[in-house]
């Protein structure tokens, strides 16, 4: 028997919604508030069990619309990548900081896709996030936690 | 009233005050556009600058900033399929498809005038019925509000699904789930934050927005690069078009726009309702006054889907303006904003503003309709401009979403574990969007999770904790029977969609 990927996530769904509603019974309440016709804890409870009636309907009942998506012609490498980066530039936009961060992320960004007009990509990244990052420091007084351009002596 | 009005046009049409509508709907345009800047973070960032202006001066730049958000944010909907504040996702829903098809001109014209139709009316009906339109507002109880969030989000579920009802209705739960997350609002209790401080002030809206529309979207586009269909779609997408209407599309748009701003006005007024209700609300109506050929576009670039939701929210934003001014009550987070920015001046908003500050009252309310024609004027010849940014190569579009999309939440929050979860929650919204789980009710129910609990929370403290509330009052009655009514309507769809 083949299970189609939307009951699978359906049924991930409802394990989900489990798991909420069983960690929404331990939400703390004080106890004063345990039996009042509210608390913290009775939306949450409310929607855990919304959650499994609404994953289990979709398990039970037949499907009325199949969505169909050919896996093979999906690109995995170039996704994958992508989100890897972003997850690479998250982890340095702290300690590296924003500009030398961002413009790393958008010449790699770029090259990932297959840009080669190299001009373009330099254009596009590091004098863009400069001019990016003046609107923003310069004239909007918006912090923006710099230690490279600061270690160069061009941020204060 | 009528010595009101003299004295709010001569207010809003001194120099200086034209001067700060014109500033403030180009600026608040820019901002607007810019994914994860909507309109209270503009208005926002006007609050320093206009603490040196008088208090009228600096309302009018905030109330043109506002419309010029909201029009931004219209836009970077329409060419980006990133809508920058909740009240413009309907938006998204037929521009980005319209875009899509290489009609961005147009979509962009259809919301520029649609915008400009709906602020307008609205601002006729402020003008009008402001004082007696207050009392409306009070009718309405948490019952009722609870009721109508649910009836907004059973009307999303049912419309944007496209026959996929139930998973619709999951990614509601979902998105409440979301909303659900971080301190209790009434008793500070810590909730599904696992002992981790970056959640205990929950999630923002943006961070969520950006993750299932911006960032989903780009990925998406990436990851379906090879599906021969999607890149006929790409190709066409560098397509400016034409910013003219023809006949046709004018007729839909001039038919729509009445009902939408009527529509828009009424629940702009109710406090806590706002723009997005009012625009989702509005493509809903729209899809069923339509007939059935045109019923079919919606979603695939309907020049009425289009037209609604815009002219809804234009609405909804001067029908928001009711309660803040009448009642002191804000009626969206945007004009909440506005709320501590009238109490930095010293004004006190209320029923007596009329006689205390009718300078005020009225040149705000003047300076509405001065305002939708300059972003009128100022939009118009400028889209095919704006529009341009369509003609970048997606080797560039893509990560520049993704720049802004970080950017965004890096610049609300400094630190990065909203970056992580942002990229976690774009993954799960991907493969959610792959398999047809629709993202609009997702946005829907996590913007209503906190006043939906709020409202819930009241009526069950009123009833003792039964649920009786659901058919105590007539309005309530009346909201219940349409939620049911769209419930019973789907699972016939269902059954004739099977049995076909």
């Amino acid at each position: 028997m083949k299970i189609s990927p939307s009951k699978i996530i359906s049924l991930l769904f409802f394990i989900f919604s489990g798991f909420y509603l069983y960690t929404a019974h331990q939400i703390q309440v004080f106890t004063f508030d345990e039996n009042a016709a509210f608390n913290a804890k009775t939306f949450p409870i409310y929607l855990g069990y919304a959650g499994l009636i609404f994953s289990a309907l979709y398990l039970i009942l037949p499907e009325t619309r199949h969505s169909n998506v050919d896996l093979k012609v999906l690109d995995y490498k170039k996704t994958i990548t992508l989100v890897v980066l972003m997850v690479l530039y998250g982890l340095t936009i702290l300690r590296v900081g924003y500009f030398l961060s961002t413009s790393i992320f958008l010449v790699l960004s770029y090259i990932v896709l297959g840009e080669r007009k190299w001009l373009w990509i330099f254009l596009l990244s590091f004098p863009f996030v400069a001019i990016f990052m003046y609107l923003l420091h310069g004239l909007l007084n918006i912090y923006l936690r710099d230690p490279f351009l600061q270690f160069i002596g061009v941020m204060g | 009233m009528i010595e009101g009005i003299l004295i709010g046009l001569e207010t809003a049409l001194s120099l200086k005050n034209l001067m700060m509508v014109m500033i403030g709907c180009f600026a608040g345009t820019i901002i607007g556009m810019l994914p994860g800047l909507g309109p209270m973070t503009a208005i926002a960032l006007m609050i320093p600058i206009t603490y040196g202006f008088e208090p009228s001066t600096g309302l009018i730049l905030m109330a043109g900033v506002y419309y010029g958000a909201v029009f931004g944010g219209s836009t970077s909907s329409i060419l980006i399929n990133a809508p920058g504040i909740p009240g413009t996702v309907a938006t998204s829903f037929d521009g980005y498809p319209m875009a899509q098809q290489g009609k961005a001109g147009k979509a962009l014209a259809i919301a520029a005038y649609s915008s400009f139709a709906g602020g307008t009316i609205a601002a006729i009906f402020l003008l009008i019925a402001a004082p007696s339109l207050s009392k409306v507002s009070l009718a309405f109880r948490s019952p009722d509000y609870f009721g109508l969030m649910i009836l907004g989000l059973t009307a999303v579920s049912a419309f944007s699904a496209k026959g996929h009802f139930l998973k619709a209705m999951m990614m509601v739960v979902l998105g409440l789930m979301l909303a659900s997350v971080g301190q209790d609002t009434l008793s500070d209790i810590p909730r599904f934050t696992f002992q981790n401080m970056n959640l205990s002030d929950g999630i923002s809206f943006v961070l969520v927005v950006m993750a299932t529309f911006a960032m989903s979207e780009a990925l998406t586009i990436i990851f379906k690069a090879n599906d021969p269909t999607r890149v006929a779609k790409q190709i066409s997408l560098s397509q400016l078009g034409s910013i003219k209407l023809d006949k046709e599309e004018t007729k839909k748009m001039v038919t729509s726009i009445p009902r939408s701003s009527v529509l828009g006005f009424i629940i702009g007024v109710l406090p806590g309702a706002g723009s997005t209700i009012a625009s989702f609300l509005a493509y809903g109506m729209e899809r069923n006054f339509v007939n059935d050929e045109e019923k079919q576009k919606f979603g695939k670039g309907s020049v009425n889907g289009l037209a609604a939701p815009e002219t809804a929210n234009n609405a909804a934003c001067s029908g928001s303006f009711v309660p803040l001014l009448t009642l002191g009550i804000p009626g969206s987070g945007t004009t909440a904003v506005m709320l501590g920015a009238l109490l930095g001046f010293g004004i006190q908003p209320g029923p007596r503003l009329y006689q205390t500050n009718p300078e005020i009252f009225w040149s705000v309310i003047m300076s509405m309709y001065i305002g939708m024609v300059i972003l009128l004027i100022l939009n118009l010849p400028l889209i095919p401009y704006i529009a341009r940014v369509l003609a970048t190569p997606r080797t560039f579009l893509i990560p520049l979403i993704l720049f802004f999309s970080v950017t965004g939440i890096y610049l609300m929050s400094f630190n990065n574990f909203d970056i992580y979860m942002m990229i976690g929650i774009a993954v799960i919204a991907t493969i959610l969007r792959l398999y047809d789980f629709p993202m609009p009710p997702l946005i829907l129910a996590f913007v209503l999770g906190g006043l939906m609990e709020e409202n819930l929370r009241r009526s069950l403290l009123i009833s003792d904790g039964s649920w009786t509330f659901l058919w105590d009052r007539p309005l309530t009655i009346i909201i219940m029977l349409v939620i049911i009514l769209i419930v019973i309507w789907q699972i016939i769809k269902s059954f004739s969609q099977k049995t076909r």
